[in-house]
């Protein structure tokens, strides 16, 4: 047994020493990534010199480290795909990578991993793009510290900056992705972290789930896509401390939550969206310490949506704090802070002593009959809400925080 | 100098004036009389433009008056009830009446002889009915107009007072301006008039000098035959 | 008019109901200040305050104003000066010395809490600007009432019943409209509402600039058009300057007409 770690290990550190660096550039032997991976061996490294190379289609085959020094150009000249990974172990890194072609029949990507593990892409640049990149059926791999920024205006022909699918335990750290359709998108990938990104001014979504379960994202940034981020048919998704910014349009919203079951939602920020959270049909979720703020509504309740709990979250200056199409209420609301809350606190215990409402005849009739939007901060309207605070007739009457707090959630 | 041609005036169901038809020379002085309500104050104020009537003319020295408003520059108006914004010392509304119009120096020899100057600085609404006539006589005169129409002017006034109004009405006349005043004190008007304009019913009645009243009634004093005008009238 | 102007200004500066307007709005920008701690905050509750409370005070001011200075307005008349001259002064006069408290009294605490600094500083400017036109709207409706109605109790009874009915009531009707009609498209009508009531027209205004704009957007593309573009900000001020125009008109006219 001894014997055989020492063989492992001798054959490991030969198979180290022999791999070989060979270089690329314009004026070089060899004077193409093509030709460089064609004459490589498994485990070696192309290094790739400032320059600029017309290429695409180029397949890496076998697990190589390609590495380009000072950002070296690879222009796809429109004409497909640039680079597609097939094998295991590949890491693609520094490089600039242009001009991929747009098809409305094949989903040209900037850089392809295809059915392999272990792959690293970090920092890459990726410009006038088609699908940045695309991870399809691959495992265990790794997208870094990459820039998107595409040119998208129209969805229909736009791709995605970063795609998953049907790929596990991806790595998705500190990218930047503006200007494409969906900034990240994953779809049928589990337990993938998506951390520290930015997408944002992307034309449809900052970032996009589907039938993906047990990912966690954290500590992004979303802000001035089409229509913020969407989280769909997925179950026990994390989502802490993201910055949901700036969605403001007719059919927009900081976050879409849709068919979620059993996740977390805490820590996070919603800040002048026109909607917060729009949520349907989602059950047994924990929002808990979010900041809602500025926003028209700060979430949005249609369809059936049942045991969630909302506890210590702020709602700060929302025009409308909730809607809420339903008569019947199974959601728990419990000492959040509301910046609309009148009531008072005589014993002290910084716990208000009247429960508060946040759903307003107003926001109901709003639901109806969406112009009568134009009147809200009428003095009317004030009057009619304070009536149906005082006895609810059209609002769910069990729809209440108990124990509103008289000031900001801080954790 | 003013012409008033079939002048009518309804307040609400109220017919004020009925085809009024009056001519008013140059110069002298002219005591327009009737009994209440017969539209005394109201022709007054029809003349000076306050009063739109409903039908009829008026023109004054030549001008049709809803032409411009120019002409009123050439009227010093007394009204009847003096009311000042309380607030206001003497001295500054007599400052600010000259402002809005123009400026003169008449005002002093005018407090002087109606013996405001110790109220000079006191405020309006704490002065007596009296003072505040003397305040309304010292802004009517002070712009020396060749027209002067007064709405009761004796009223409040004390003798002393009186007696120097008198003397003021019959020194403006000799300038040779023409002097329109209501009045009910019958003495007064018959120690100041040169003619009598009576109206009964928005319509006058009598035009011409006192004697010519009297003859006319058949009385021996003034009060008299005013007093069987309205018995007749009323009877 | 302007010698009048300046005589009723001065004399508004004398009475006391001018400081007590000037001192309520000192304390309400103070209070709203340092109790909120938060600039874009007190702007909205400004908003609040201005909608409701500046037609109303406008109003009451002006048809109080116009039965108080009777006196006044008699002796003016006696004078030789051209009637709507003496309105239009008056007029002015009250109006401005309003907006120059509500101007002060809300700017003061505002500047010296560092408004020039803050981003809030175009909201807070149109949140003055509509105060200021309110007034204008305001004083103006109030003078009509007092020049139609000799007798001050009425004259004050239908000046309150005329803010109940722009600031509560319009929109309670307003609204019944909207939810009668609202199988029909409704954008337009209900643009037209707004600016048929100056109380409604400047409150859309002034949440157009906070920011909410999106929010009325959401209900369709003519509200998007209207209020997501400078269109709708020209047309809402060109509607106010209506507003303020056919008032005035009606004293001028009026008081032309009117026996005294």
């Amino acid at each position: 047994m001894k014997k055989l770690v020492v063989f492992f290990t001798i054959i490991f550190m030969t198979g180290a020493s022999l791999a070989q660096t060979l270089e690329v550039c314009t004026t070089c032997p060899i004077s193409s990534l093509k030709a460089a991976i064609a004459k490589a061996k498994a485990f070696d490294t192309v290094v790739v010199k400032k320059g600029r190379y017309n290429e695409y289609d180029v397949v890496i085959d076998k697990p190589l480290t390609i590495i380009g020094k000072n950002h070296p150009v690879i222009d796809g000249k429109n004409k497909g795909e640039i680079i597609t990974i097939v094998s295991d172990s590949v890491t693609v890194d520094g490089l600039h990578l242009i001009n991929v072609g747009t098809s409305y029949t094949e989903d040209y990507a900037a850089i392809r991993v295809k059915s392999s593990a272990h792959f690293v892409i970090r920092n890459l640049i990726l410009e006038k793009l088609f699908f940045g990149i695309y991870i399809e059926k691959s495992n265990h791999g790794k997208i870094r510290n990459n820039k998107i920024i595409g040119d998208a205006v129209e969805e229909y022909n736009s791709g995605n900056g970063i795609q998953l699918w049907y790929s596990k335990h991806v790595d998705i750290e500190d990218n930047i992705v503006q200007h494409v359709r969906d900034g990240i998108y994953l779809e049928f990938s589990d337990f993938c972290t998506i951390k520290n990104n930015l997408s944002s001014l992307n034309v449809r979504y900052g970032l996009h789930f589907m039938f993906s379960n047990d990912d966690v994202y954290q500590d992004n940034e979303f802000s001035n896509n089409g229509a913020g981020v969407a989280v769909m048919f997925s179950k026990r998704i994390k989502m802490y401390n993201n910055l949901f910014k700036d969605n403001w349009g007719s059919a927009s919203y900081g976050m879409l939550l849709k068919e979620i079951n059993d996740s977390e939602i805490i820590g996070n920020t919603f800040e002048d969206n026109t909607v917060g959270i729009n949520i349907e049909g989602s059950n047994r979720i924990i929002y808990k310490h979010n900041n809602f703020s500025n926003n028209g509504w700060a979430i949005k309740v249609r369809g059936a949506c049942y045991a969630n709990t909302y506890t210590e979250n702020n709602f700060l200056y929302n025009s409308f704090d909730m809607a809420y199409n339903s008569n019947v209420n199974d959601n728990t609301f419990d000492r959040n802070y509301w910046s609309n809350y009148t009531g008072y606190d005589l014993n002290k215990d910084g716990v208000g002593d009247v429960p508060y409402r946040p759903v307003k005849l107003f926001t109901y009739i709003v639901n109806r009959t969406p112009e009568t939007i134009i009147l809200l901060r009428s003095m009317f309207i004030d009057i009619i809400d304070f009536s149906e605070k005082v006895s609810p007739v059209f609002t769910p009457d069990d729809l209440l925080d108990n124990n509103p707090l008289m000031k900001k959630v801080t954790w | 100098m003013v012409t008033i041609e079939g002048l009518h005036k309804k307040f609400g169901k109220q017919q004020v004036l009925s085809g009024l038809d009056l001519s008013i020379s140059e110069g002298g002085i002219f005591a327009i009389l009737g009994p209440n309500g017969s539209g005394k104050t109201t022709l007054i104020k029809t003349i000076l433009g306050m009063v739109i009537p409903d039908k009829g003319e008026i023109s004054v020295l030549g001008k049709n008056i809803k032409v411009n408003s120019e002409y009123r520059h050439k009227i010093d108006y007394l009204p009847q009830i003096a009311n000042f914004p309380s607030n206001l010392k003497v001295k500054e509304l007599i400052k600010m009446i000259k402002d809005l119009r123009k400026s003169t120096k008449e005002d002093e020899r005018l407090i002087e002889l109606f013996r405001l100057t110790p109220f000079l600085d006191k405020k309006l609404g704490t002065l007596s009915g009296g003072t505040k006539q003397k305040v309304n006589l010292v802004l009517t005169f002070m712009f020396d107009s060749p027209i002067v129409i007064l709405d009761e002017p004796t009223s409040g006034l004390d003798p002393i007072s009186l007696i120097r109004l008198k003397d003021l009405i019959q020194a403006e006349k000799a300038k040779g301006k023409t002097i329109l005043i209501t009045s009910h004190i019958m003495s007064f008007v018959e120690e100041v008039s040169d003619e009598i304009v009576f109206i009964l019913e928005g319509k006058i009645y009598f035009k011409g000098s006192i004697l010519e009243l009297k003859t006319k009634t058949n009385q021996p004093d003034f009060e008299h035959a005013i007093a069987s005008i309205l018995t007749e009238n009323h009877a | 008019m302007l010698k009048i102007l300046k005589y009723s200004f001065y004399d508004l500066m004398r009475s006391r109901w001018s400081y007590v307007y000037f001192a309520f709005y000192l304390l309400l920008g103070i209070v709203l200040l340092f109790l909120n701690n938060d600039l874009s905050k007190a702007v909205i509750t400004l908003m609040n305050v201005i909608i409701v409370l500046v037609p109303l005070i406008g109003t009451i001011f002006g048809v109080m104003y116009y039965y108080n200075s009777k006196e006044f307005t008699e002796l003016l008349l006696a004078q030789p000066l051209k009637r709507s001259s003496i309105f239009m002064g008056q007029y002015l006069g009250v109006a401005i010395s309003l907006s120059m408290s509500l101007i002060l009294g809300l700017g003061l605490p505002f500047v010296f809490y560092g408004l020039f600094e803050s981003s809030a500083i175009w909201d807070f400017s149109l949140l003055l600007i509509t105060g200021t036109f309110l007034t204008l709207i305001f004083t103006a409706l109030a003078f009509n009432i007092a020049l139609s109605n000799e007798n001050k109790i009425k004259g004050f009874g239908y000046a309150i019943l005329l803010w109940l009915f722009l600031a509560v009531i319009y929109d309670g009707l307003f609204l019944m409209t909207l939810i009668m009609f609202e199988d029909y498209p409704l954008d337009k009508l209900s643009l037209i509402g707004t600016m048929l009531n100056p109380i409604d027209l400047s409150r859309t205004l002034i949440l157009l600039k906070l920011d909410i704009s999106a929010l009325l957007g959401y209900t369709g593309a003519v509200f998007k058009q209207f209020f997501g573009t400078s269109f709708g900000l020209i047309v809402s001020f060109a509607m106010l300057t209506v507003w303020v125009i056919l008032p005035v008109l009606r004293i001028i006219f009026k008081s032309n007409k009117k026996d005294f």
